[in-house]
Parts: C-alpha cells; structure tokens; sequence
C-alpha cells in the first residue's frame, strides 16, 4: 500500500469512527427524553449493566424504559433511517431519476393493502401478524410492479410508471376494504400506521431490522463504484464493463427487501428515502463510494432525531413519525436548496 | 488486434435493424461509419462496443467472441462515446473522466496513483486538463464531448468507437473533435453525418443502407454520385484535390433554392 493509500485508509476508519459516535450519541440522547426525561448517566449506567455485566445502582422502572422501550426503539429508528436513505440512493442512481424513492416500486402501498387485509378482513385468521401481512403484501406489489416493469420494456421509465400504477392500484384497494369493512377504531389505527410509527417497537423488531439492513448496506457499498458508472446512463455503464441488467435486478431487490423489511416494521415513513440522499449529496458529491455511508449516517440520524420531537412536540401524545419528518425536513431541505443555488 | 462483425443481425421487437452485416476493423485505421438516419449505424455501433449481443452472427474481438469475454475485459480494451449522454448530476470533469477507471477497479484493487496518472493523461490528450475542476453543467456541448472521450481514453482503449460525435456541435468544433481522434493512436470508428467529414478524416469508410453493410473502402472508392444518389438520394458532384482527398458538392433542384 503506497503513502496514499495508506493515509485515504486511516481517514476513512478515523471517519467512520466519528460517524459511530455521533450516532452513539444521538441514540443515547433519543434514549435519555421522552414522558419522563432520564439523565443520560443513568443511561449510560443501565446499559453498561446490561452489555458489560457492571452493576451501576440504576432504578429498575428507569432501566426497563431505558433498555426495553427506549433504546430498542432508537435502535430500530436508526436501522431505518439508513435503510431508507441508501435505498433512496440506489434507486436515483439507478433509475436516473432524482424522484426516485422507495416506495416507487409499490412497496408501502402494497404493504398497506397487506395490513389491512389482516387487520380489518381477518386474512390468516389470526395467524398473521399485522407486520407479517404488510410484509407479504409489500413483496406482493413489487414482484408485480417488476413483471409490468418487464412487460413494458426495462426501461427506468417503464419501471418508475409501472411503480405509479402499482402503488395507485394497491392504494385504490386499501382505501376500498377501509370504507367497506373498517369500523372508526380500526380506520384510525390504519391511518396512523400508515403515517408511520415507531410505538410498540420492541428487541425482536430490532433483531431483525438491523441484519437485514445492515446486509443490504454492505452489499450496496460492494456496488458503489457500478453505481458510480450509472451517471451517463445504462449504456454508458455497460461500455464501462459493468453487467447491467444483474446489477438492476440485485441492487433494485436488495432496496426493495430492505424497504418490505422496514414498512413491515414501522409503516411507510415519507420524505427520508427520497430527500436525505440529496442532503447528503449536497455534502460530499456524487461518488458512491462516499455518498452511500454518509446518507446511512444521515438518515439514521434523522430519523432518531425525528422519533424524539415525535414523542415531545405535543405533550402526552405521540405524532405520526411521518408527519415529523416531512414537516421538519422539509424546510431542512428547502434550506439546502437554496444554498446550493447560491453556491453554484 | 482486429474487431469484427460476421453475418451479425439484430432485431428491436420483430423489426429488424442490422441485417447480415460482416464488417472487419483494421488495427490503426480511422474507420468512418454514413448512412442516413435510421439506416442501423447506432446500433451497429453498440454492437461493436459489445454494449448489444448479436441475435445472430458473431461480434468478435481479437478472433474470441465478445460476450464469453466478459464485460470488464471489453472494457479494457473499447472505448464508447455514446450520442449525447448526459447527467444532471453535479460532478467535476475530473470525477467524469474517472469513471473510465472502473473497468481496472474492484474491492481487492482500489483506486491508486497509476489511475490518476491515466486520467490526467487522458484529460491532457483532448486538452482539458485545465478544465479538470469545472463542474459538467459548466461545459459546452463541444467541452461535454471532449470529456466523453477523455472518459474513454481513461479505459486505455485499443479501440475508441463513437456514435454521431461531432452532432450538436459548431463546424470549428467539428473539425477540431476530429482531428483530435485523428491524432489519437488508437483505431477508431466512428458514425459520422457529415460526409465531407468521412472524406477529409477517414482512412476508410462503411455505408449503411437499410440495416445493411453497402460498401466498404477508401473514401475515393465510396463516395461517388452513383452511391450518394442510391442510398442518400441525392445529386452531387465530387472532386478531388490535389492530395486526393474527395470534396462533395450538392446539388439542389433549382424550386429549392432561396428566392426561387
């Protein structure tokens, strides 16, 4: 390894070291605010008990919230947030398209119809579980958004017009079992699920959020420099020696089994997937290879953020996360795009 | 080292576009590719690249075919400027010509000093080395093409293939994006409109007619009126000067011309 690599090495594990702090941070921070607000220190002590076994004196009511409602939601918050933002990446690259998101491909429209065919029309007979329907209808939509996609020609337009239809048909029909069948109790419940929501977030959620994210970053970040390839277009990127179409069809599945994953989880959380990889773009550029683990960073970020003013921004009530990220990261956004324009 | 076309046919839908087409690339020459619009000439081109797999026939780099070669290996040894790619992504003319490192890139062999030497190699070869920091959205349609070709260049290309290159572009920019391939030394093809342009650069020319393969040679053979008036329907007269290169003169029927 020459000099320069040497020192592009090292900046690279000093900044990911950085990176694993802030987010540290952000989520023992998360951990410590909610209804009853906790210092951090006894947060800090009632997770060094349960990971290294320590025996800090922390109040067993404090170290429940802190261990078994609080961190396992940040936990699962932050999983997403990256998952949503490196699926957003991938999908822009690849479609060529900055309007690109994760739910283009159907995903939370067809998750949606899977929940309600649980929750309201009974499907499974209880057997299933509400994350479990919206997971099945979420692969449902997509492997029937890909087959209109192919039908149509492969084009990244053909795929982005077969996710409108998809998503419209599979919205069309949620909206129709919740006028048939849904009583008010039950509409609400949907409404707010389908706004997002991080309540009810436990450790098995976790367990499975973060592998199967955590697998999807890295086989993205495998694939940073093929994506790097797509900023002429396909056949640019077929010029450059990379295999198009199976790039296509394993980077497309990877986003879209990591969203599946995470709208099982927390319902279709908006605005995430489709601005924070500008934000991050805005910061280091188009190359892949920098771009993906700084909207992963982001995004978790953001979205643990999101989760707190969430639970604080109306006393003794918990707002869709939704709602908070688009009304808070909106303007966020608007900012960044003016700046630009000025930087330009 | 050759490229080659043998019998090659390819079809978009069930219409076909090349037809039986055989067509040998000579190491070192610039290869001029005319035909009028729709005659096949884009796609010929992409299955030259090896970008498009033959429905039939064989595309053939160094006597293997090209897809069992792997699309890395074609990578490394052709270079493909596309008509008018384009991005809205806001990247430097360096990151650009970059991407021309990926074919020699992967996990095991990162990015290292011999690639930034090829890329400033390359962006000293089509003189826009001092260009290197500007963003793309910044760059003429004649700097746009430039940078395509550094791009390519970067592949350490044997065989730099381009598609209509010198479209949208001033006749100063024209001439001089043509003398720059001329100069380089690589074999080049290229697909050309204007055929004043085939005569005053090309060693040899192909005429695509219809999805096939016309008529192949210098371009004192080809470009005769017989030839203009049979595939591009036109009458002119050609001349050559005192070096032998052919000059083309149209004629227009007198109702169309101006003030008639």
């Amino acid at each position: 390894m020459g000099l320069f690599a040497r020192t592009v090495f090292w900046q690279r594990i000093g900044a990911a070291g950085i990176a694993l702090m802030l987010l540290a941070a952000a989520m023992a921070f998360a951990t410590s605010i909610g209804e009853t607000s906790i210092p951090i220190k006894t947060v800090i002590d009632a997770l060094a008990n349960h990971v290294f076994g320590t025996t800090h004196p922390v109040d067993a009511i404090d170290a429940g919230i802190i261990w078994n409602y609080r961190l396992s939601r940040a936990v699962v918050a932050a999983s997403c947030g990256a998952g949503l933002a490196v699926s957003g990446v991938v999908l822009q690259a690849l479609l060529r398209n900055s309007l690109a998101d994760p739910y283009l491909l159907g995903i939370s429209a067809g998750a949606s119809t899977g929940a309600v065919s649980v929750v309201i029309l009974g499907l499974g007979g209880g057997m299933l579980s509400l994350s479990m329907g919206a997971f099945a209808g979420a692969l449902v939509a997509f492997v029937f958004v890909s087959l209109l996609a192919l039908q149509a020609g492969r084009c990244p337009g053909a795929i982005i017009l077969a996710g409108i239809a998809g998503s419209q048909m599979f919205n069309a029909l949620t909206s129709f079992i919740v006028t048939k069948s849904a009583n008010a109790e039950q509409a609400r419940g949907i409404m707010f699920w389908l706004l997002g929501s991080l309540s009810g977030v436990r450790w098995p959620d976790a367990a499975l959020a973060v592998p199967v994210i955590g697998a999807g970053l890295l086989v993205c970040l495998c694939y940073a420099r093929a994506l790097d390839a797509f900023t002429f277009g396909r056949e640019s990127a077929a010029s450059l020696g990379i295999p198009v179409r199976r790039v296509h069809v394993l980077l497309i599945g990877t986003s879209a089994l990591m969203t599946a994953v995470m709208v099982s989880i927390v319902g279709s959380i908006g605005f995430v997937g489709l601005v924070i990889p500008h934000a991050a773009r805005f910061f280091v550029g188009v190359r892949h290879g920098l771009l993906l683990p700084l909207a992963a960073l982001i995004g978790a970020l953001f979205l643990v953020g999101a989760d707190v003013v969430s639970r604080i921004i109306l006393p003794g009530q918990v707002v869709p996360i939704g709602v908070v990220t688009a009304l808070v990261g909106a303007p966020a956004f608007a900012l960044i795009l003016c700046h630009r324009r000025v930087l330009r | 080292m050759s490229l080659e076309l043998v019998d090659v046919t390819w079809m978009a839908g069930y219409r076909k576009i090349i037809h039986d087409v055989s067509l040998k690339v000579r190491p070192g020459e610039f290869l001029g590719l005319i035909g009028p619009n729709g005659s096949g000439k884009t796609s010929l081109m992409s299955i030259l690249a090896g970008v498009r797999r033959p429905l039939r026939g064989k595309a053939l780099m160094g006597g293997m075919e090209m897809h069992k070669m792997g699309r890395r290996k074609l990578a490394q040894n052709i270079g493909f400027v596309e008509q008018q790619a384009d991005t809205t992504d806001r990247l430097t003319v360096r990151e650009a010509v970059s991407l021309g490192r990926i074919p020699y890139l992967s996990l095991l062999s990162p990015w290292s000093s011999r690639d930034d030497e090829q890329v400033a190699r390359a962006l000293l070869d089509v003189d826009m080395a001092d260009m290197a920091g500007r963003y793309w959205q910044t760059l003429s349609g004649g700097e746009k093409q430039r940078v395509h070709i550094a791009r390519a260049l970067a592949q350490e290309p044997k065989f730099l293939l381009l598609d209509e290159p010198t479209n949208h572009l001033d006749v100063r920019h024209q001439l001089g994006l043509l003398e720059l391939v001329r100069a380089l030394k690589v074999t080049a093809v290229a697909a050309l409109h204007d055929l004043n342009h085939a005569a005053l650069f090309c060693d040899r020319i192909a005429v695509m007619s219809e999805g096939q393969l016309v008529a192949v040679g210098t371009p004192a053979e080809i470009l005769t009126p017989a030839l203009l008036q049979d595939v591009f329907g036109v009458t002119a007269v050609v001349e050559q000067d005192m070096q032998g290169k052919c000059h083309i003169r149209y004629a227009v029927s007198e109702k169309q011309m101006p003030g008639a």
